[in-house]
């Protein structure tokens, strides 16, 4: 593993890695709190065009220049998807479609044109489909260096403008924000993060770093500054991992293990996270309802009690079975543990029976207080 | 007959028309629910289903590959469900989150399984509509392509579904709430629906992929709809649409010697654009036209 680590190769794939959870995780936030995850997957499938005409342009395979063709196409298709909204009946998921598809269908005839090309150099053009991150080279760090600091200087210099029409586009309007144009740069912003992925995740699943490591940081964090450092964090850790992983595998492509990774990040964050998580509203809801198993036999045994004149009237429990329809075992095993009812014995001949201790008879008129139900009324 | 069959150009034509009119007949009601993003989530997970039926039984296509097919596309969206219902994620960012799993996991048994032979990653995303003719099957003593075979059989069950449904889909798509009130069941003809947008994907993989197969689902009806407000009419012009985008996409991808699956889907991004811009109603230029409207009136 150390030795690994030295590997100038993987050095270079590390960096890439890292430099792209930290573009994804922070635009990807803004994306995921828009609601606009998808069109994270829009622009991605539209680098492909850009990614060949950037080709086109040098002949080579220079990053430099098929990022700067592939944003240019994502950030056409952001234009074409809003002003196809704006200016038509269409709405957003089915112009998020045609984007999607159409430019990607561009992409794939000036593919396959350059691949009928006479020219020994434009091999290898398709991996960016799925990323070849093995590939990647200390220039083209360069590259994506840049971009991530010019996103990142971006969402800095512009920080409470973009916070403020995240989440109260109205209210920002109000105070005299250009809330049009500050939108169209935060939805253009995305495709940075789509370039700076094309070396290592590839057109077809950037969206999915887009998302994931957003949605598995707003399950633990609720401030927008904590959220993307965190996003951030998880980006460069599902890309580390991935591309490790990937590089010790032979055949595997670096893309979706790096995908897969973020998708583990979202599934253990929607099941684990505090107070959000899955788990604990599922063990929140059972607590619940063991507590309101309790509190209904308080009540019952209350009333039986009250009925009968005797605060410590002794009730069978075959006949609170069939009462409550389920074996009340349990429930009546934790009401004994907690002191509130003991075992009593009616007539020798008949099973178990229960009585209210005096503990447990405050605590019932407690609940039907709290319920509203006081007990004046219902005696 | 024998020779219509056996003649390359008709088949890839045929194939291409076959895809474009089932795709559009299933797209036209998920535009106008606005699931149109469905048809990609399913498209791309479906690669996981068809993998893992090639994976147990070596068949590249059929009815198990269908079957398989179909179970992954419900799967996709049963998932997206119960992700966007646990209210932890938005429904969008719940879609963008499940199929890039399925995908992502086909690609990569792919890598691990089946490196050299006839299913690479490359076909999986563009799809070989040019190679289609070269796989046949003798059915009533006609040697017909496969892929025509199996669209013609999808595009029928489509269509048999629109018109014995089309009352059903018709409340459903336009007032779901009045539809569940009916008792028409609405989601039973939703995951309807996006079965046989699965089946049709799976069926149209082998000619277009997964990719470009959402430009003949979406665009069409996109169009259709920037052009009519009757249904009816809406999915009468998005078949032919769909139908004449490959009809002119063919030639053109002779001409310039490209992807025939590229630029029979390009060509219906260039009918949405001459809708766009040129529609009486609801393009650009009505839309000039009302405000100069309503600015002399």
């Amino acid at each position: 593993m150390l030795a690994l680590l030295g590997d100038y190769t993987v050095q270079n794939v590390l960096l890439g890695a890292t430099l792209l959870g930290v573009v994804s995780g922070l635009l990807g936030s803004f994306a995921v709190l828009r609601q606009q995850s998808l069109m994270g997957d829009a622009l991605s499938h539209a680098a492909l065009p850009g990614v060949c005409i950037g080709f086109l342009i040098t002949g080579t395979r220079h990053l430099g220049w098929i990022m700067a063709g592939a944003l240019t196409t994502s950030v056409i298709a952001a234009l074409f998807v809003q002003l196809v909204v704006r200016y038509s009946r269409i709405k957003t998921d089915a112009g998020l479609g045609i984007a999607l598809s159409v430019s990607f269908a561009l992409g794939v005839m000036l593919l396959t044109w350059i691949q009928g090309m006479p020219n020994a150099s434009q091999g290898g053009l398709d991996t960016f489909l799925f990323g070849q991150a093995a590939a990647t080279r200390r220039q083209d760090l360069w590259f994506m260096g840049g971009v991530t600091l010019l996103a990142v200087l971006l969402v800095m210099g512009l920080w409470k403008q973009l916070k403020l029409v995240t989440f109260d586009p109205l209210f920002a309007g109000s105070i005299g924000l250009p809330v049009v144009r500050l939108e169209s740069i935060l939805t253009a912003m995305i495709a940075l993060a789509v370039v700076v992925g094309l070396q290592m995740v590839g057109v077809v699943l950037m969206t999915a770093m887009v998302i994931a490591p957003a949605a598995a940081a707003r399950q633990w964090v609720s401030r927008l500054e904590h959220m993307i450092l965190l996003s951030m964090f998880m980006g460069v850790i599902s890309g580390v991992v991935g591309v490790l992983f990937s590089a010790t595998v032979p055949h595997l492509a670096t893309g979706p293990v790096v995908v897969l990774a973020a998708s583990a990040l979202v599934a253990v964050s929607l099941l684990l996270a505090p107070g959000r998580g899955m788990l604990w509203s599922w063990f929140a809801l059972w607590r619940e309802r063991r507590a309101i198993g309790q509190r209904q036999m308080l009540t019952t045994l209350y009333k039986l009690a009250q009925h009968h004149n005797d605060p410590h009237y002794p009730v069978e429990r075959s006949m609170l079975d069939s009462f409550y329809g389920v074996a009340t075992d349990p429930i009546l095993r934790r009401l004994h543990e907690r002191g509130f009812i003991a075992p009593a014995s009616h007539m020798r001949v008949e099973g178990r029976h229960w009585a209210l201790t005096d503990a447990g008879y405050s605590e019932a008129e407690k609940v039907l207080e709290q319920l509203g139900m006081a007990t004046e009324e219902s005696a | 007959m024998a020779a219509f069959f056996a003649d390359p150009v008709y088949m890839i034509l045929l194939t291409g028309a076959l895809v474009a009119a089932a795709g559009s007949l299933v797209g036209t009601f998920l535009v106008l629910q606005r699931n149109s993003m469905l048809s990609d989530a399913i498209s791309h997970s479906i690669v996981f289903g068809i993998v893992v039926v090639w994976l147990l039984t070596k068949a590249q296509s059929g009815p198990l590959q269908i079957a398989g097919a179909a179970m992954t596309g419900v799967l996709t969206v049963f998932l997206t469900e119960i992700v966007a219902r646990t209210r932890r994620v938005k429904r969008d960012a719940a879609i963008g989150l499940v199929f890039p799993v399925l995908f992502a996991t086909g690609v990569l048994l792919l890598n691990l399984y089946a490196r050299d032979i006839h299913i690479d990653t490359h076909t999986v995303l563009l799809g070989e509509i040019g190679f289609v003719w070269l796989d046949t099957m003798t059915l009533w003593g006609w040697e017909i392509p496969q892929a025509v075979i199996w669209m013609s059989l999808v595009t029928l069950v489509n269509l048999l579904f629109v018109l014995a449904f089309y009352k059903e889909l018709k409340i459903a798509t336009f007032d779901r709430q009045l539809a569940a009130a009916l008792g028409l069941a609405p989601t039973l003809l939703f995951y309807l629906l996006l079965g046989l947008t699965s089946i049709t994907a799976v069926a149209a993989f082998d000619a277009v992929g997964a990719v470009l197969f959402i430009a003949f689902v979406i665009v069409p009806p996109a169009t259709a709809y920037l052009l009519t407000d009757r249904l009816s009419l809406m999915l009468l012009f998005a078949v032919v649409l769909g139908v004449a985008a490959t009809l002119c996409g063919y030639p053109l991808a002779v001409a310039m010697d490209v992807s025939v699956g590229g630029t029979m889907a390009a060509m219906t991004g260039v009918f949405f654009l001459l809708a766009f811009l040129l529609s009486p109603r609801y393009g650009l230029l009505g839309h000039w036209r009302n405000r100069r409207l309503k600015v002399s009136g």
